[in-house]
């Protein structure tokens, strides 16, 4: 799972099926230095809103088993709102 | 998924098994500002009414097949929405 931050939401009507009544959302990727590294769209399976920090995972089989579905053009999806991140980057001495 | 301006059409007549009936668009990839980032690359039209100009995403990898009639497809971008709108806060 990648860290994110939710910076947008897009809105689509027209869409493939399964994006129906789907919350698609913008989030900046977080890499390992803590650092905005690219973003990606994905779908919001918790309620989470523009400007949390968020659990994003980036696989299919995982996203579709969360949709209890075999097939589905579906990668990127919320599935958790972080509270706190505590991370310590080796050799760094900065905070 | 990714922002995505469609930049124009592929026809191809001979294609890969599975692949019949199905529209390829020219892609230019978008950031979040919609600003154009990498090269154009072709996608598979999964929602059958994007055309040229219009500000889509598409799904990238192993996802992109499973928008298609047939699964098991050599297909590695396809568009599945056409956007109305995007809000950006930062």
């Amino acid at each position: 799972m990648k860290l994110a931050k939710i910076s947008g939401t897009v809105v689509s009507t027209i869409n493939f099926p399964f994006f129906d009544s789907k919350s698609l959302m913008i989030c900046d990727l977080i890499n390992a230095h803590g650092e905005f590294d690219g973003y990606t769209i994905a779908v919001d399976v918790v309620g989470a809103g523009v400007g949390e920090i968020v659990l994003v995972i980036d696989e299919g089989n995982s996203s579709r088993q969360i949709f209890g579905l075999e097939t589905g053009p579906i990668r990127a999806t919320i599935v958790g709102i972080v509270d706190q991140v505590d991370l310590e980057v080796p050799g760094d001495s900065s905070e | 998924m990714q922002l995505g301006r469609v930049q124009g059409t592929v026809v191809a007549t001979i294609k890969s098994d599975g692949l019949e009936g199905v529209r390829f668009l020219i892609v230019q990839p978008l950031d979040k500002h919609q600003q154009p980032v990498g090269d154009p690359l072709v996608a598979a039209d999964a929602v059958h009414m994007a055309g040229p100009g219009e500000l889509i995403y598409f799904v990238a990898s192993r996802e992109a097949a499973e928008a298609m009639p047939e699964r098991f497809v050599p297909v590695d971008h396809a568009i599945v929405g056409i956007v109305d709108q995007v809000h950006v806060v930062s």
